[in-house]
């Protein structure tokens, strides 16, 4: 009885696979429709396609056969703007501070914080005043010294906010510290950081003050306002 | 003549601690670097036309001339640019996108965990590819998949600062004036260009962000926020 209920079955599962071999793909229900257009979406190789939807004048690449192994060793990175060629002093610590983890810059601080200080004294000395006298002031977001140079050393890297305004620092909204927008005078507000100190306006050209919070450029010409990708084209000759 | 002696003084120590040549913002920051295809010039990140999406900017091989230098200025097929997105707040690299040259194309990886952080890298094959012919500076060409858009090659570069004047003010060559007020100031990188690698992605793809930096150091109410950062390696 068992046997006969597997031969049973198995006649069934015969009869089932037999008709898997009538099914055919006829191209008959289109009503003479005709695929005029091979696209690089379609699943199938078509057109002057190398491979499916790949290769060819109209497709993306193939990428089979492409060589992509091998170790890959650091030589730069840029978190915010200016930092290491402003901070970081000689070309050693420049060298050094491109080819350290973030997680490991804690050697830096010091370094920052006195190379801040040595901008200040430059200009404590031009205005006749004793260097010690001068000093960073903290500075518009409240940050001293310290946490400051801490900022820029221990965690360079560009805070990107996903929800709300992105920008570096506009001081019109008062949103700071949340991207960096092409039109960010990335400059400027480096230096009102540097030499502003809790107003922003501590150097600013006024009051017998050295100009130190801008280098006195905008954008100029450039146009902001593109699509994808955003920048513009090259300048040409 | 004390205090001409003094700004000597500190003048020339000034000047012994610091290149005088200093380029911004990251364009050849440093000897080993500059000039070479691993020079990054810059990094953008901002709110994309699609306020869904966030837009990467990485600028490299900057201060390209018009003309000839532009349109013979190539990615290096060797040298591996990363995105790196820290999205739990200990700046390592949770989640990266690769960008690497083959042929006439910028191949993308990712975004993905990688398989070891740090500096060293491999590339992620294993993870989601796209990729974009690289444009010349007649021709643009944008690819679009899986929700991201990408762009390679050569464009204008958005960055601008008076760089000469800078240069003579961080050593006091200027000193006591400083900067040059508007329309004496000129533009350093005004007609100057640099090699874009482009990435739109919905913010979805980036994972939820950690609580902002600034809160550690004392600035309050700054959103939660990534902390993102590019790198150049080059194949051993």
């Amino acid at each position: 009885m068992i046997k006969m209920t597997i031969f049973k079955n198995k006649i069934l599962f015969f009869a089932f696979c037999s008709t898997l071999l009538f099914v055919q793909c006829v191209d008959d229900d289109d009503n003479g429709n005709v695929i005029e257009q091979e696209t690089c979406d379609d699943g199938i190789l078509n057109g002057d396609e190398e491979d499916i939807d790949c290769g060819g004048t109209a497709c993306e690449p193939c990428i089979v056969g492409i060589e992509f192994g091998g170790t890959y060793l650091q030589e730069d990175m840029i978190g915010r703007p200016a930092i290491n060629t402003v901070f970081s002093g000689s070309d050693a610590v420049k060298n050094d501070f491109n080819i350290t983890l973030i997680t490991e810059r804690a050697s830096f601080q010091p370094i920052f914080e006195a190379t801040l200080e040595a901008y200040h004294d430059i200009y404590a000395v031009a205005l006749g005043i004793p260097i010690e006298d001068l000093d960073y002031e903290t500075n518009i977001l409240g940050l001293d010294a310290f946490n400051f140079t801490s900022l820029l050393a221990f965690f360079d890297t560009l805070q990107v906010a996903p929800n709300g305004q992105t920008t570096y620092f506009d001081l019109n909204t008062g949103v700071a510290l949340t991207g960096r927008t092409l039109a960010d005078d990335a400059i400027d507000i480096s230096l009102m950081l540097m030499f502003g100190g809790k107003s922003g306006t501590r150097f600013d050209g006024n009051n017998g003050t050295p100009q130190l919070t801008s280098d006195g450029v905008d954008s100029g010409d450039r146009d902001f306002t593109l699509p994808f990708p955003y920048l513009e084209i090259p300048i040409s000759e | 003549m004390k205090k001409t002696k003094l700004f000597i003084a500190v003048g020339g120590m000034v000047l012994l601690g610091f290149s005088i040549f200093l380029v911004s913002a990251d364009h050849i920051d440093a000897p080993n670097v500059s000039g070479t295809t691993t020079d990054l010039a810059d990094l953008f990140a901002f709110e994309g036309d699609n306020p869904n999406n966030t837009v990467f900017i990485a600028t490299l091989q900057g201060i390209l001339t018009p003309g000839i230098v532009t349109e013979n200025a190539i990615f290096d097929e060797d040298v591996l640019i990363e995105f790196n997105i820290d999205n739990t707040g200990d700046f390592i690299e949770d989640l990266v996108i690769q960008a690497i040259k083959r042929g006439d194309t910028m191949y993308f990886f990712g975004p993905a965990s990688p398989s070891q952080t740090g500096l060293s890298s491999e590339v992620l094959t294993f993870a989601n590819r796209n990729s974009v012919r690289i444009s010349t500076i007649d021709n643009l060409e944008i690819s679009n998949n899986d929700g991201m858009t990408f762009f390679a090659g050569p464009r204008r570069d958005a960055f601008y600062m008076d760089l000469n004047r800078f240069n003579d003010v961080i050593t006091g060559a200027v000193a006591p004036d400083g900067f040059l007020p508007p329309g004496e100031a000129s533009d350093f990188f005004e007609n100057l260009n640099t090699l874009a690698i482009v990435i739109e992605i919905p913010n979805s793809m980036l994972g939820t962000p950690p609580a902002h930096v600034g809160g550690e150091l004392g600035i309050s109410g700054l959103p939660p926020a990534y902390n993102v950062w590019i790198s150049a390696k080059r194949k051993q």
